[in-house]
């Protein structure tokens, strides 16, 4: 492919839209909130408890928003090491929507970090302790949002004309690239590996030495969705035409990959004898509605002709996010119990303004940065 | 040799004044490490293990006249299963215990002429132990020893004695031979002797160690630790066996054995339901043990209520299963649960951003998508027109 073909520009347009407005409110409302909680602890803002010390914070901003973040991991995956080039267009969005997912992610940490003042100690080797599967993960994710920001830079460097630099970097941007796939691999199934260790906290329908291939799974698979989810929508929204030809073949890798993980679950909770907890074990409903939409998510896919048309990869996509999003809260909030309790954790409005304001943050700084940098690709004429 | 002479009887028995003979075969070291064993047990700093061991090895040691007299001789076999070290060798040694039923090898006129000898050799200076209660009624016929009514030993003992111990709940209370109808009339001694302190180390049998530190502190400080108003040394009596009780958390918490051998029983609850009476009783027994055989060597730590065999009144009166009188804390009649809600349930207001945040998704998604699905009819459309 020739690099005319693969052309950036910016969209530009209106910076203050209404939906960018809206966005802008919530994350104010959010940073009101903050304040509350850096002045006042976390008791003031949330309903964290030392039964439940993860609450959505950590669950849905951390969690969840780094699978959101998986978009760039995927298409790296598939551009870079697998050579397919026909999805070249979808890096530079999905990128930019993954350096918003971690470092989204990481500023979340920050917020639900009692003691965040000591945050930097996870990087100085003497505070290590080298079999932590947090240590892993806090490092891995602090690294990879490093590496998703040089694999964004072209995109500065083009727009602010800093050319020499650009070749520069274009030289070395293999390795990132390659830490870029590396990174998320590691830390993603490392997540899964975290609720191992909790141990029968966790209900038998989640807890599996499988979790961190599930966890994987459920990152490339939320990663795919995200794309596609994310195309449609700018699509739509920016009136720009569908990049449907491209779309329907990731369609195609969501189907592999959700079909994989349902067959393996059932697999995994059969060989685990704990196939009957479906029927009225703890939380066995949300596993039951997990399920309904993991298998209709992928259903909509099965007919070849569905791939090419965009109402059903959008409602797929959604479907399997919403899929993936309940796992993920599955494993970290609903399916867990504090072993000396009860006790109970919802998280309070306060809370949840909060991590709706991070993703309000996240789909504001999309919008800017679609409008006045070389995001997406340039729409020639032939497109249209 | 004809029986009375006192000086002809009464043979050498050892050199015990020197150095060597005084430490009985121990150690220097191990000597020293239970001069400091008895310091600590009598709450003093190690550094008076030094100054008890001085005591002990100086010569001429304090002499010790044990009488006995009703009583099942518990008391004494209990002094003799202590072990860090060699209590008995100790006991011996250390002080001079120059009459003992029990342990003495002589008998008859000879042991009478001993004691004898050493009341008079050091009248005003020895210590004074019994153990067993003094029968009272019809003269005090019911115990004698060299046809003498315990009463009468007692009393002419008592004369000389820089100190009197009574050791055991019979001779400090009258044990359980003064109890129920208490045929022989029996009493303690200090309704005997009303003219000098009778210092009381009660139990059944008492806790040696609570004796030989009495004993210590008196030969090393030349007077008696601080006592209760009943003449108990407050460092073995100055506090409830349930202050101590290993099993006092259970209490506390409300959680009882309620019949021996059930759940609660098993768990190591507490006693107190069963008939437990350390709640009244006065005792170290908890924080001391046993046999020294380790911690839990006492009959509540081996499932058995206490049954309050130092306290007048308590031991051998009342009945095993009956309830203790709580001095210190009573039970409340109901406990908060020990499984408490924690934590911070769902809100309203939280319920209502959830399920808005869950139905703009869902509402945008079907505008989307019905929005997508006319772009979709128009697209396929098309294509079929430029086919």
């Amino acid at each position: 492919m020739s690099s005319q073909a693969h052309e950036h520009q910016p969209l530009g347009g209106r910076v203050l839209t209404l939906p960018f407005l809206i966005c802008a409110a919530l994350v104010a409302v959010a940073g009101v909130i903050l304040f509350q909680r850096y002045t006042q602890g976390l008791a003031a803002a949330s309903n964290l408890n030392d039964g439940y010390p993860w609450g959505i914070w950590v669950a849905i901003d951390v969690v969840i928003g780094s699978a959101f973040g998986c978009a760039g991991y995927v298409i790296a995956l598939l551009c870079y090491i697998l050579n397919r080039g026909e999805y070249h267009p979808l890096v530079r969005p999905a990128v930019l929507a993954s350096l918003f997912g971690y470092g989204l992610a990481g500023l979340a940490v920050l917020v639900d970090l009692g003691r965040y003042w000591n945050f930097y100690h996870m990087m100085l080797p003497w505070y290590a302790q080298p079999n932590s599967v947090m240590l892993e993960v806090g490092l891995c994710v602090a690294t990879y949002t490093l590496v998703l920001v040089v694999e964004f830079a072209p995109a500065f460097l083009e727009r602010f004309g800093i050319e020499g630099l650009r070749a520069k970097l274009n030289k070395v941007l293999w390795v990132f690239i390659a830490l870029g796939v590396l990174l998320p691999t590691m830390h993603q199934s490392s997540l899964g590996t975290m609720m191992v260790i909790v141990g029968h906290k966790l209900s038998p329908l989640w807890q599996s030495q499988m979790l961190p291939v599930f966890f994987l799974l459920t990152a490339i698979l939320m990663g795919f969705a995200i794309v596609v989810w994310e195309s449609v929508m700018a699509s739509l929204n920016f009136r720009r035409p569908m990049e449907t030809p491209v779309l329907s073949k990731l369609a195609g890798l969501m189907l592999v990959v959700a079909s994989l993980f349902v067959v393996l679950r059932f697999v995994d909770l059969i060989v685990r004898g704990q196939i009957g907890q479906i029927f009225g074990g703890p939380q066995s409903g949300w596993f039951v509605v997990e399920m309904v939409l993991m298998i209709s998510g992928l259903a909509l896919l099965i007919p070849k002709a569905n791939r090419n048309r965009s109402r059903a990869l959008f409602l797929s996509a959604s479907l399997l996010l919403a899929a993936g999003i309940l796992y993920r809260l599955n494993v970290y909030l609903i399916g867990f119990t504090p072993a000396v309790g009860p006790w109970h954790y919802f998280p309070s409005v306060k809370e949840i303004m909060v991590t709706v304001g991070v993703f309000a943050l996240e789909i504001a700084l999309y919008l800017l940065f679609v409008k006045k940098l070389p995001v997406m690709h340039a729409v020639h004429p032939e497109h249209g | 040799m004809p029986d009375g002479h006192v000086d002809l009887d009464a043979e050498h028995i050892g050199d015990l004044d020197e150095y060597e003979g005084a430490l009985a075969g121990l150690s220097r070291r191990e000597f020293l490490t239970y001069c400091t064993g008895v310091a600590a047990t009598l709450g003093l700093s190690p550094a008076f293990g030094v100054k008890i061991a001085n005591a002990a090895v100086a010569a001429p040691r304090p002499t010790v006249i044990w009488l006995s007299g009703q009583a099942c001789t518990g008391c004494t076999e209990s002094l003799l299963r202590t072990h860090h070290p060699s209590l008995e060798t100790l006991i011996l040694d250390t002080i001079s215990l120059d009459y003992n039923e029990t342990l003495m090898t002589g008998s008859g006129h000879q042991a009478e002429n001993w004691k004898q000898q050493a009341m008079k050799d050091n009248w005003g200076k020895y210590l004074m132990v019994t153990d067993g209660s003094i029968p009272t009624k019809d003269g005090g016929v019911y115990c004698k020893v060299a046809s003498k009514t315990y009463k009468d030993a007692v009393l002419e003992c008592a004369k000389g004695a820089a100190a009197v111990i009574s050791m055991g709940s019979c001779s400090s209370w009258g044990g359980w031979p003064s109890t129920g109808v208490n045929p022989t009339g029996a009493v303690g001694l200090n309704e005997i002797i009303k003219d000098k302190p009778v210092v009381s180390v009660p139990g059944c049998p008492p806790n040696p160690y609570n004796f030989l530190s009495l004993v210590l502190h008196f030969v090393a400080f030349g007077k008696l630790p601080e006592l209760d108003d009943k003449m108990r040394p407050k460092f073995a009596y100055g506090r409830l066996i349930h202050e101590n009780c290993e099993r006092r958390p259970h209490f506390d918490a409300g959680r009882f054995a309620m019949e021996f051998g059930d759940y609660g029983h098993r768990q190591g609850y507490c006693l107190y339901k069963l008939g437990c009476k350390g709640p009244e009783t006065y005792a170290n027994c908890p924080s001391v043990g046993f046999n020294d055989v380790g911690q839990g060597t006492w009959p509540v730590g081996t499932g058995h209520p206490c049954f309050g065999c130092t306290e007048k009144g308590v031991g051998f009166t009342k009945g095993i299963h009956e309830l203790a009188s709580l001095k210190s804390v009573a039970p409340p009649n109901s406990y908060p649960a020990v499984a408490v809600d924690k934590g911070e349930g769902m809100s309203a207001g939280a319920a209502a951003v959830v399920a808005g945040i869950a139905g703009a998704a869902v509402g945008a998604g079907a505008v989307i998508s019905s929005r997508l699905g006319k772009q979709d009819a128009k697209t396929e459309s098309s294509s079929t027109a430029a086919e």
